[in-house]
Protein backbone atom coordinates (compact mmCIF):
# COMPACT_ATOMS: atom_id res chain seq x y z
CA UNK A 1 0.00 0.00 0.00
CA UNK A 2 2.43 2.59 1.13
CA UNK A 3 4.46 1.10 -2.04
CA UNK A 4 1.72 2.05 -3.72
CA UNK A 5 1.36 5.44 -2.49
CA UNK A 6 5.40 6.07 -3.30
CA UNK A 7 5.08 5.19 -7.02
CA UNK A 8 1.56 7.18 -7.33
CA UNK A 9 3.40 10.39 -5.84
CA UNK A 10 7.25 9.78 -7.54
CA UNK A 11 5.86 8.38 -11.08
CA UNK A 12 2.02 10.15 -11.46
CA UNK A 13 2.53 13.26 -9.27
CA UNK A 14 5.80 14.84 -9.68
CA UNK A 15 6.59 12.54 -13.24
CA UNK A 16 9.65 11.49 -12.85
CA UNK A 17 10.78 8.08 -15.26
CA UNK A 18 10.50 4.88 -13.08
CA UNK A 19 13.59 3.48 -15.42
CA UNK A 20 16.02 6.37 -14.31
CA UNK A 21 18.57 6.48 -11.93
CA UNK A 22 16.90 9.63 -10.22
CA UNK A 23 13.42 8.45 -9.84
CA UNK A 24 14.34 4.75 -8.94
CA UNK A 25 16.51 6.44 -5.93
CA UNK A 26 13.76 9.21 -5.66
CA UNK A 27 10.75 6.69 -5.02
CA UNK A 28 13.00 4.25 -2.27
CA UNK A 29 13.39 7.72 -0.35
CA UNK A 30 9.97 8.15 -0.12
CA UNK A 31 8.68 4.88 0.55
CA UNK A 32 11.48 4.11 3.22
CA UNK A 33 10.81 7.37 4.60
CA UNK A 34 6.85 6.88 5.03
CA UNK A 35 7.58 3.14 6.18
CA UNK A 36 10.33 3.51 8.70
CA UNK A 37 8.51 6.76 10.34
CA UNK A 38 5.10 4.65 10.83
CA UNK A 39 7.23 1.72 12.28
CA UNK A 40 8.86 4.47 14.47
CA UNK A 41 5.31 5.54 15.92
CA UNK A 42 4.40 2.04 16.38
CA UNK A 43 7.55 0.54 18.29
CA UNK A 44 7.98 3.06 20.45
CA UNK A 45 3.93 3.65 21.58
CA UNK A 46 4.41 -0.14 22.51
CA UNK A 47 7.57 -0.02 24.00
CA UNK A 48 5.98 2.71 26.11
CA UNK A 49 2.85 0.64 27.19
CA UNK A 50 5.79 -1.91 28.09
CA UNK A 51 7.77 0.30 30.43
CA UNK A 52 4.72 2.25 31.50
CA UNK A 53 3.73 -1.71 33.54
CA UNK A 54 6.91 -3.15 33.65
CA UNK A 55 9.38 -0.02 35.33
CA UNK A 56 12.98 -1.07 36.00
CA UNK A 57 12.09 -0.91 39.35
CA UNK A 58 9.89 -3.85 39.16
CA UNK A 59 12.28 -5.90 36.80
CA UNK A 60 14.83 -5.37 39.64
CA UNK A 61 12.53 -6.75 42.37
CA UNK A 62 11.62 -9.37 40.28
CA UNK A 63 15.12 -11.03 39.22
CA UNK A 64 16.29 -10.73 42.96
CA UNK A 65 12.77 -12.00 44.68
CA UNK A 66 14.36 -15.31 44.05
CA UNK A 67 17.45 -17.93 43.00
CA UNK A 68 17.07 -18.05 39.17
CA UNK A 69 20.05 -20.79 39.18
CA UNK A 70 21.54 -19.13 36.00
CA UNK A 71 18.28 -18.27 33.74
CA UNK A 72 18.27 -14.18 35.55
CA UNK A 73 21.29 -14.05 32.83
CA UNK A 74 18.80 -14.68 30.19
CA UNK A 75 15.88 -12.84 31.85
CA UNK A 76 18.17 -9.77 32.10
CA UNK A 77 19.42 -9.56 28.83
CA UNK A 78 14.97 -10.29 28.03
CA UNK A 79 14.24 -7.23 29.93
CA UNK A 80 16.57 -5.40 28.95
CA UNK A 81 16.05 -5.87 25.02
CA UNK A 82 12.31 -4.80 25.96
CA UNK A 83 13.28 -1.71 28.43
CA UNK A 84 13.65 1.50 26.20
CA UNK A 85 17.41 2.58 26.46
CA UNK A 86 18.66 5.78 27.66
CA UNK A 87 22.53 6.09 27.89
CA UNK A 88 22.00 8.57 30.67
CA UNK A 89 20.30 6.24 33.13
CA UNK A 90 22.70 3.47 32.57
CA UNK A 91 24.89 4.91 35.33
CA UNK A 92 21.73 5.40 38.46
CA UNK A 93 20.93 1.91 36.71
CA UNK A 94 23.72 -0.10 37.15
CA UNK A 95 23.86 1.25 40.79
CA UNK A 96 20.51 0.31 41.35
CA UNK A 97 21.01 -2.78 40.38
CA UNK A 98 23.76 -3.74 42.21
CA UNK A 99 22.90 -2.57 45.50
CA UNK A 100 19.75 -4.22 44.70
CA UNK A 101 21.41 -7.29 45.24
CA UNK A 102 21.52 -8.09 41.46
CA UNK A 103 24.57 -10.32 40.54
CA UNK A 104 27.07 -8.12 38.50
CA UNK A 105 26.96 -10.35 35.72
CA UNK A 106 23.36 -10.47 35.48
CA UNK A 107 23.72 -6.86 35.97
CA UNK A 108 25.49 -7.07 32.85
CA UNK A 109 23.53 -8.77 30.77
CA UNK A 110 20.65 -6.40 31.10
CA UNK A 111 23.18 -3.80 30.58
CA UNK A 112 24.51 -5.20 26.89
CA UNK A 113 21.32 -6.46 25.54
CA UNK A 114 19.23 -3.21 26.06
CA UNK A 115 21.28 -0.81 24.06
CA UNK A 116 21.69 -3.71 21.38
CA UNK A 117 17.88 -4.13 21.34
CA UNK A 118 16.38 -0.72 21.57
CA UNK A 119 12.93 -0.01 20.13
CA UNK A 120 14.43 2.70 17.29
CA UNK A 121 16.80 0.41 16.00
CA UNK A 122 14.45 -2.33 15.73
CA UNK A 123 11.85 -0.44 14.33
CA UNK A 124 14.35 0.54 11.66
CA UNK A 125 15.48 -2.73 11.54
CA UNK A 126 11.86 -4.37 10.41
CA UNK A 127 11.63 -1.37 8.09
CA UNK A 128 14.54 -1.96 5.89
CA UNK A 129 14.97 -5.70 6.34
CA UNK A 130 11.72 -7.25 7.04
CA UNK A 131 10.85 -9.69 9.97
CA UNK A 132 12.39 -12.45 10.01
CA UNK A 133 15.80 -10.97 9.79
CA UNK A 134 14.77 -8.65 13.00
CA UNK A 135 14.21 -11.63 14.93
CA UNK A 136 17.33 -13.02 13.90
CA UNK A 137 18.88 -9.74 15.17
CA UNK A 138 16.99 -9.23 17.82
CA UNK A 139 17.79 -13.20 19.39
CA UNK A 140 21.37 -12.73 18.39
CA UNK A 141 21.24 -9.10 20.97
CA UNK A 142 19.73 -11.09 23.40
CA UNK A 143 22.29 -14.16 22.93
CA UNK A 144 25.21 -11.77 23.45
CA UNK A 145 23.81 -10.38 26.61
CA UNK A 146 23.18 -13.54 28.10
CA UNK A 147 26.47 -15.17 27.53
CA UNK A 148 28.94 -12.03 27.98
CA UNK A 149 27.12 -11.37 31.14
CA UNK A 150 27.39 -15.42 32.33
CA UNK A 151 30.58 -15.51 31.29
CA UNK A 152 31.93 -11.96 33.07
CA UNK A 153 29.83 -12.81 36.27
CA UNK A 154 32.54 -16.26 36.50
CA UNK A 155 35.23 -14.26 36.52
CA UNK A 156 34.77 -11.91 39.63
CA UNK A 157 34.90 -8.61 38.99
CA UNK A 158 33.51 -6.99 41.78
CA UNK A 159 37.40 -5.59 42.56
CA UNK A 160 36.70 -3.42 39.24
CA UNK A 161 33.97 -1.81 40.49
CA UNK A 162 34.49 1.75 41.68
CA UNK A 163 34.62 1.14 45.75
CA UNK A 164 32.21 3.72 46.54
CA UNK A 165 29.62 1.74 44.50
CA UNK A 166 29.52 -1.03 47.05
CA UNK A 167 28.57 1.73 49.59
CA UNK A 168 26.09 3.65 48.21
CA UNK A 169 22.18 3.09 50.20
CA UNK A 170 19.74 1.62 48.87
CA UNK A 171 17.29 0.86 51.54
CA UNK A 172 15.45 3.52 49.82
CA UNK A 173 14.29 2.47 46.32
CA UNK A 174 12.20 4.90 44.89
CA UNK A 175 8.79 3.30 43.70
CA UNK A 176 7.27 5.60 41.35
CA UNK A 177 4.02 3.30 42.49
CA UNK A 178 0.87 5.30 41.17
CA UNK A 179 -1.94 3.35 40.19
CA UNK A 180 -2.80 5.04 37.20
CA UNK A 181 -5.74 3.39 34.73
CA UNK A 182 -4.06 3.23 31.37
CA UNK A 183 -6.11 6.56 30.65
CA UNK A 184 -3.99 8.57 32.68
CA UNK A 185 -0.75 6.60 31.08
CA UNK A 186 -1.77 7.07 27.61
CA UNK A 187 -0.89 10.97 26.89
CA UNK A 188 2.27 10.19 28.65
CA UNK A 189 3.16 7.17 26.50
CA UNK A 190 2.47 8.88 23.51
CA UNK A 191 4.34 12.02 24.15
CA UNK A 192 7.90 10.14 24.99
CA UNK A 193 6.62 7.68 21.44
CA UNK A 194 6.79 11.19 19.86
CA UNK A 195 9.99 12.72 21.04
CA UNK A 196 11.46 9.75 20.96
CA UNK A 197 10.91 9.55 17.06
CA UNK A 198 11.38 13.00 16.85
CA UNK A 199 14.67 12.19 18.04
CA UNK A 200 16.12 9.54 16.22
CA UNK A 201 14.35 10.35 12.69
CA UNK A 202 16.71 12.91 11.23
CA UNK A 203 19.21 10.46 11.50
CA UNK A 204 17.53 8.04 10.01
CA UNK A 205 16.58 10.44 7.05
CA UNK A 206 20.08 11.01 6.65
CA UNK A 207 20.98 7.51 6.41
CA UNK A 208 17.34 6.82 3.70
CA UNK A 209 18.81 9.64 1.73
CA UNK A 210 22.41 7.96 1.36
CA UNK A 211 21.23 4.31 1.20
CA UNK A 212 18.10 5.96 -1.67
CA UNK A 213 21.29 7.32 -3.41
CA UNK A 214 22.74 3.90 -3.36
CA UNK A 215 20.33 2.03 -4.15
CA UNK A 216 19.93 4.07 -7.63
CA UNK A 217 23.42 4.79 -8.76
CA UNK A 218 25.59 2.01 -7.10
CA UNK A 219 25.39 -1.46 -9.65
CA UNK A 220 24.49 -4.51 -8.07
CA UNK A 221 27.89 -6.11 -6.31
CA UNK A 222 29.98 -3.65 -6.42
CA UNK A 223 31.22 -4.05 -3.25
CA UNK A 224 30.98 -7.63 -3.13
CA UNK A 225 35.07 -7.77 -3.96
CA UNK A 226 35.78 -5.33 -0.91
CA UNK A 227 34.21 -7.47 1.36
CA UNK A 228 33.56 -11.12 0.58
CA UNK A 229 32.35 -14.02 2.51
CA UNK A 230 35.38 -15.77 1.99
CA UNK A 231 37.44 -12.69 3.43
CA UNK A 232 38.18 -13.71 6.90
CA UNK A 233 38.90 -10.32 7.70
CA UNK A 234 35.51 -8.77 6.66
CA UNK A 235 34.09 -9.41 9.99
CA UNK A 236 36.69 -7.63 12.98
CA UNK A 237 36.77 -5.26 10.46
CA UNK A 238 33.31 -4.48 10.49
CA UNK A 239 33.43 -4.34 13.96
CA UNK A 240 36.09 -2.83 14.68
CA UNK A 241 34.45 0.16 12.28
CA UNK A 242 31.59 -0.01 14.19
CA UNK A 243 32.45 0.20 17.77
CA UNK A 244 33.08 4.12 17.73
CA UNK A 245 30.01 5.48 16.24
CA UNK A 246 27.18 6.57 18.33
CA UNK A 247 24.41 4.60 19.68
CA UNK A 248 22.25 6.91 17.86
CA UNK A 249 23.48 5.81 14.58
CA UNK A 250 20.31 4.53 13.74
CA UNK A 251 20.56 5.84 10.52
CA UNK A 252 23.14 3.58 9.45
CA UNK A 253 20.51 0.59 9.06
CA UNK A 254 19.32 1.71 5.44
CA UNK A 255 22.91 2.61 4.54
CA UNK A 256 23.86 -1.15 5.70
CA UNK A 257 20.90 -2.53 4.06
CA UNK A 258 21.99 -1.06 0.77
CA UNK A 259 25.94 -2.89 1.35
CA UNK A 260 24.37 -6.03 1.77
CA UNK A 261 21.85 -5.81 -1.63
CA UNK A 262 25.11 -4.63 -3.15
CA UNK A 263 26.90 -7.72 -2.11
CA UNK A 264 28.34 -7.68 1.22
CA UNK A 265 27.58 -10.89 3.36
CA UNK A 266 24.39 -10.39 6.18
CA UNK A 267 26.64 -11.86 8.85
CA UNK A 268 29.56 -8.95 8.20
CA UNK A 269 26.80 -6.61 8.04
CA UNK A 270 24.68 -8.06 10.95
CA UNK A 271 28.59 -7.74 13.01
CA UNK A 272 28.66 -4.13 12.13
CA UNK A 273 25.11 -3.22 12.78
CA UNK A 274 26.09 -4.59 16.40
CA UNK A 275 28.87 -2.95 17.14
CA UNK A 276 27.23 0.31 16.12
CA UNK A 277 24.33 0.31 18.33
CA UNK A 278 25.65 -1.67 21.04
CA UNK A 279 28.84 -0.53 22.26
CA UNK A 280 30.01 3.28 22.14
CA UNK A 281 33.15 5.44 23.30
CA UNK A 282 30.43 7.82 24.82
CA UNK A 283 28.83 5.04 26.97
CA UNK A 284 32.28 3.76 28.03
CA UNK A 285 33.08 6.98 29.07
CA UNK A 286 30.00 7.47 31.68
CA UNK A 287 30.47 4.00 32.74
CA UNK A 288 34.31 5.08 33.97
CA UNK A 289 32.35 6.91 36.73
CA UNK A 290 31.20 3.48 38.05
CA UNK A 291 33.74 1.22 36.50
CA UNK A 292 37.59 0.85 36.80
CA UNK A 293 39.44 1.24 33.41
CA UNK A 294 40.26 -2.43 33.59
CA UNK A 295 36.59 -3.81 33.97
CA UNK A 296 35.32 -1.42 30.60
CA UNK A 297 38.28 -2.73 28.87
CA UNK A 298 37.44 -6.30 29.52
CA UNK A 299 33.45 -5.28 29.04
CA UNK A 300 33.95 -3.56 25.88
CA UNK A 301 36.68 -6.14 24.53
CA UNK A 302 34.36 -9.52 25.32
CA UNK A 303 31.16 -7.96 24.05
CA UNK A 304 32.92 -7.48 20.85
CA UNK A 305 34.55 -10.92 20.42
CA UNK A 306 30.78 -12.20 20.80
CA UNK A 307 29.84 -9.88 18.05
CA UNK A 308 32.73 -11.03 16.18
CA UNK A 309 31.70 -14.48 16.69
CA UNK A 310 28.20 -14.00 15.98
CA UNK A 311 29.18 -12.67 12.32
CA UNK A 312 31.02 -15.75 11.75
CA UNK A 313 28.60 -17.88 12.83
CA UNK A 314 25.62 -16.10 10.08
CA UNK A 315 28.27 -15.92 7.24
CA UNK A 316 28.37 -19.86 7.84
CA UNK A 317 24.56 -20.34 8.44
CA UNK A 318 22.43 -17.73 6.75
CA UNK B 1 9.10 23.49 49.37
CA UNK B 2 11.90 21.92 47.79
CA UNK B 3 11.54 20.43 44.52
CA UNK B 4 14.11 18.22 42.81
CA UNK B 5 14.40 17.58 39.08
CA UNK B 6 16.17 14.28 38.86
CA UNK B 7 18.15 13.93 35.12
CA UNK B 8 21.63 14.74 33.63
CA UNK B 9 19.52 17.61 31.33
CA UNK B 10 18.53 15.44 28.39
CA UNK B 11 15.35 16.26 26.92
CA UNK B 12 13.02 14.75 29.14
CA UNK B 13 14.18 16.37 31.92
CA UNK B 14 13.96 19.52 30.69
CA UNK B 15 10.60 18.68 30.33
CA UNK B 16 10.17 17.73 33.71
CA UNK B 17 11.32 20.96 34.59
CA UNK B 18 9.02 22.94 32.90
CA UNK B 19 6.35 21.09 34.21
CA UNK B 20 7.56 21.82 37.57
CA UNK B 21 7.86 25.30 37.09
CA UNK B 22 4.69 25.41 35.70
CA UNK B 23 2.71 23.59 38.18
CA UNK B 24 4.48 25.64 41.17
CA UNK B 25 3.13 29.06 38.71
CA UNK B 26 -0.22 27.58 38.79
CA UNK B 27 -0.39 27.04 42.31
CA UNK B 28 1.19 30.23 43.42
CA UNK B 29 3.40 28.52 45.99
CA UNK B 30 6.95 29.62 46.99
CA UNK B 31 9.44 26.79 46.19
CA UNK B 32 12.74 26.18 45.35
CA UNK B 33 13.41 23.72 42.08
CA UNK B 34 16.82 22.90 41.75
CA UNK B 35 18.01 20.12 38.87
CA UNK B 36 19.77 17.39 40.24
CA UNK B 37 22.52 16.65 37.39
CA UNK B 38 25.04 13.77 38.83
CA UNK B 39 24.00 10.47 37.64
CA UNK B 40 25.84 9.17 40.87
CA UNK B 41 23.17 11.47 43.26
CA UNK B 42 20.55 10.63 41.36
CA UNK B 43 21.38 7.13 42.12
CA UNK B 44 21.83 7.65 45.38
CA UNK B 45 18.04 8.81 46.21
CA UNK B 46 16.92 5.79 44.43
CA UNK B 47 16.39 6.38 40.93
CA UNK B 48 17.49 3.86 38.14
CA UNK B 49 16.25 5.54 35.19
CA UNK B 50 15.92 9.11 34.88
CA UNK B 51 13.65 11.64 34.50
CA UNK B 52 12.59 11.81 38.04
CA UNK B 53 11.06 14.45 40.57
CA UNK B 54 11.54 14.93 44.17
CA UNK B 55 9.21 16.80 46.69
CA UNK B 56 11.11 17.94 50.02
CA UNK B 57 13.47 14.78 49.66
CA UNK B 58 10.84 12.33 48.94
CA UNK B 59 10.81 10.49 45.56
CA UNK B 60 7.87 11.26 43.78
CA UNK B 61 8.40 10.52 40.27
CA UNK B 62 10.76 8.20 38.68
CA UNK B 63 11.67 6.77 34.97
CA UNK B 64 8.83 9.42 33.25
CA UNK B 65 7.92 12.78 32.13
CA UNK B 66 4.99 13.77 34.77
CA UNK B 67 2.21 16.69 33.54
CA UNK B 68 1.87 19.55 35.45
CA UNK B 69 -1.78 18.59 36.39
CA UNK B 70 -0.02 15.55 38.01
CA UNK B 71 2.55 17.87 39.86
CA UNK B 72 -0.20 20.08 41.11
CA UNK B 73 -1.89 16.74 42.38
CA UNK B 74 1.24 15.60 44.11
CA UNK B 75 1.94 19.38 45.50
CA UNK B 76 -1.47 19.64 47.07
CA UNK B 77 -0.93 16.55 49.46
Amino acid sequence: MIHDFASWLVYRVIGMDAGSHWGQSFHFFVYDTIKITLLLLVMTFLMGIVNSYMPVERVRAWLSSRKWYGADYLLAAIFGAVTPFCSCSSIPLFIGFVRGGIPLGVTFSFLIASPLVNEAAVAVFIGVFGWKTTLIYCGAGIAVGTVVGAMLGRLKLEKHVEPWVWEVQSGDTARDDAKRAFRQRLPGIIREAWATTKKVLPYVLVGITIGAAMHGFVPANYFERYMSKDNPLAVPLAVAAGVPMYANATGVIPVVEQLVAKGISLGTALAFMMAVVGLSIPEGLLLRRVLKPRLIAVYFGSVSLAIVALGYFFNAVL
Amino acid sequence: MRIQVLGPGCHNCKSTEAAAREAVASLGIVAEIVKVTDYVEIAKMGVMKTPGLAVDGKVVISGRVPTAAEIVGLLKK
